[in-house]
């Protein structure tokens, strides 16, 4: 708890380091990782997070230090020589992407792990330390190798937003795009360029395991708030920059835990309850909807049975006793139809006095309401799409529910308030 | 020989002695052709003639096994700007997160330049062309949410976005009602009328007569290129649609199963 407010004050120059290391890094693996996502190809991130592992290694054999130049000078070349394998293995050979990706991948990665353990035998002085790319430490993100990692994750950035009307073509419509007479290939090779450095850097912060997801997750999570790109893009960089904040902290609080896992944790944490909860495209949004869907047909049907029988028995005051209230719709199970009548005796469309219902004015209001759009519904159906009148009632038992104020005045206005339905039943007024 | 190939007295674009190959397998063969400027042009023949490779090939999207293609007497790439293509349906992921107006404006983009922003002018010419196909009533609307022949207008809409001089369009109408597709064929006269010209791949021969000046008739090999009355005769449509390639095909098959070389090198 303690290490919490310490982290939360920012006051240690080194907490503030590491934290602006770590949100810089995953917002801009976000934000590369958004075109990737767009362009579908998501599994491209996992190719080269793997692929990096024997440039580190090389670079680092080669040159006896740990210096962090030149081991994303390697990692870069690894990861680019593999994204271009991959790419002319798909278009030379009948060896379709995903296959390809997983054999470039398992070759790289196999090459890497050989020269780690070569590495880790033999006795060089700095070893130390590489393994934090197989799982990332964020915390060691301090001096010198911070600020490089930032320039480059702030260059990304840059590049991001200088670029984005031509990546944002390229992602959706590659042939047009070229065909217009930008330079596709160029525009694909920065793309893939950038692709390669966000994981380089990235690696630093989540691991070459988990680098792939957070390529993807953000902004598999923002497109579930957002129809509109530069949000979506936006918003993806947030969930990014959060997770990477989450697991500072949490690296700080307890410095054995690895980083990775948990900014990849907080990022999944996120999408699932994107999933979940975002209006519109979340499932318990959709869920929620449903539902009140379902009970508004069911009380403005209860309703209109109400009504019914009040014109049946000439009086809209009239009470009936559950049982004859179920006998005129026994489609309706009884827990459902108690359940519509609680509802509206609590929104006041009904009053009940011992185990009997009768309407209230509102209820009156509401019932011949319901019972007019059906019937101008019918006269719609049988005077514009010239249906028989028999064939016309089940389209208006929805659509008396669907049909919104201003859909109900344009109705009768076009109809002219008729009086009549086609089975010459009265159109009820107020 | 039942062909009837006649050259435009002032040409929009040349091509000459084009190959076009999938796989070693011949798609078309040596297509020699020129085309008149400021005309609406229909290209013709059954599924699977090579309709959308001519067209894809004479916009550099896919190698040439042999020949060479020039508009306006240059090289495509030096003159990009200034041809418009539209791809048969179908090649993009409609879920993508944008909205109509947001796809009309990419047609846009090469004239704004890198870096840049879209200007007011530019997003007011796309709302122009959407206007002009009739689907200005859908600016605001998730490109998801469109239907086929909705797509196919906004795809539309962005070719005429690009001001271009020159449009290719591989079967433009396909959904399209016919009230839209009127307009749209009204538009692209008018659009020639200024010295535009417009290649539409096409496959209704009844409204063919009334749209095109210039018709190309093509089945793997050219059969006619000519003024719409010369060319469309009884004798080369038939020769288009029924002639007999079997012979054809079964040897481009066998150039393919045994890898031979297209051309002796
Ligand atoms: N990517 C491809 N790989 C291999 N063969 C192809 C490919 N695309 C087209 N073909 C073949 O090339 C020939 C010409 O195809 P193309 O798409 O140009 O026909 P089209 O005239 O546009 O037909 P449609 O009227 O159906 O659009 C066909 O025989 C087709 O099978
Ligand atoms: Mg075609």
């Amino acid at each position: 708890m303690e290490a919490l407010l310490e982290f939360l004050s920012f006051q240690d120059p080194s907490v503030r380091m590491v934290t602006l290391g770590a949100v810089i890094l995953t917002a801009s693996s976000a934000l590369v990782g958004s075109f990737t996502f767009l362009k579908k190809k998501a599994l491209i991130g996992d190719a080269v997070a793997h692929a990096v592992l024997p440039g580190v290694c090389l670079a680092f054999l080669l040159s006896g230090e740990k210096n962090p130049l030149l081991l994303i000078i390697g990692a870069f070349i690894t990861g680019w020589l593999s994204l271009n394998i991959i790419d002319f293995v798909t278009n030379e050979s009948k060896i379709k992407e995903d296959t390809a990706i997983a054999l470039v991948l398992s070759v790289f990665f196999g090459f890497g792990i050989l020269l780690l353990t070569f590495i880790q035998h033999g006795d060089y002085a700095e070893q130390s330390g590489l393994d934090h790319f197989l799982f990332g430490q964020a915390a060691s993100l301090v001096g010198e190798d911070l600020i490089i990692f930032l320039s480059v994750g702030l260059l990304l950035i840059a590049l991001i937003l200088l670029f984005f009307k031509e990546l944002t073509l390229i992602s959706f419509d590659r042939q047009f795009a070229q065909t217009s007479g930008l330079p596709v290939k160029w525009l694909e090779l920065l793309l893939t360029s950038m692709t390669v450095l966000a994981v380089v850097i990235g690696i630093q912060a989540v691991g070459v395991v988990l680098m792939a997801a957070m390529l993807i997750t953000p902004p598999a999570a923002a497109r579930y708030w957002t129809d509109y790109l530069p949000r979506m893009v936006l918003l993806a960089a947030i969930f990014g920059a959060f997770s990477g904040f989450s697991g500072a902290l949490i690296s700080y609080v307890s410095p054995a835990m690895p980083t990775g896992p948990w900014i990849v944790m907080v990022a999944t944490t996120i999408a699932l309850l994107s999933i979940l909860f975002a209006p519109a495209r979340g499932i318990i949004f959709k869920m929620k909807r449903q539902q009140e869907n379902q009970l508004k047909i069911l009380t403005e049907n209860i309703l209109k049975s109400f009504y019914h029988l009040g014109q049946k028995h000439q009086d809209m005051k009239h009470r009936y006793s559950f049982d004859e209230i179920h006998s005129i719709r026994p489609s309706i199970p009884k827990p459902r139809l108690k359940k519509g009548l609680r509802v509206l005796e609590k929104e006041g469309f009904l009053r009940k006095k011992e185990n009997s219902y009768r309407l209230s004015a509102e209820g009156t209001e509401k019932g011949k309401r319901v019972v007019k759009l059906h019937r101008l519904w019918e006269v719609y159906l049988t005077e514009y799409l010239y249906l028989d009148p028999d064939h016309v009632h089940d389209s208006a038992e929805t659509m008396e529910h669907v049909i919104t104020p201003e859909l109900e005045k344009k109705l009768e206005e076009m109809l002219n308030y008729p009086d009549r339905d086609p089975h010459d039943e009265e159109i009820p007024y107020t | 020989m039942k062909k009837k190939i006649l050259q435009a007295d002032n040409p929009v674009t040349e091509v000459h002695d084009l190959t076009v190959t999938y796989d070693r397998k011949p798609v078309l063969w040596d297509i020699d052709l020129t085309l008149p400027k400021g005309s609406v042009i229909g290209v013709m023949g059954p599924n699977g003639a090579g309709k959308s490779t001519l067209i894809k090939a004479m916009m550099g999207l896919l190698p040439l096994a042999s020949g060479y293609v020039k508009m306006f007497d240059e090289k495509l790439d030096d003159v990009r700007e200034q041809v418009s293509y539209v791809p048969q349906r179908g090649t993009v992921d409609w879920d993508f997160p944008a909205l109509v107006k947001d796809v009309v404006l990419m047609g846009r983009y090469s004239k704004i330049g890198l870096f840049k922003r879209p200007r007011q002018s530019d997003k007011e010419i796309a709302m122009d062309c959407l206007r002009k196909v009739n689907m200005e009533a859908f600016a605001e609307r998730q490109i998801s949410q469109l239907s086929g022949g909705q797509q196919q207008r906004v795809f539309l809409a962005r070719a005429l976005a690009q001001h271009a001089d020159l449009y290719f369009m591989d079967e433009p109408f396909v959904g399209v009602d016919m009230a839209t597709e009127k307009a749209i064929v009204d538009l692209l006269q008018e659009m020639s009328a200024k010295g535009k010209t417009v290649v539409v791949v096409h496959h209704d021969l009844q409204t063919a007569r009334q749209y095109f000046d210039w018709i190309v008739l093509l089945n793997t090999r050219l059969v006619a290129s000519g003024p719409t009355k010369e060319v469309l005769t009884d004798e080369l449509l038939a020769e288009t649609y029924g002639g007999k390639l079997t012979l054809l095909n079964e040897v481009s098959q066998e150039i393919k199963n045994k890898e031979f070389p297209n051309r002796e090198e």
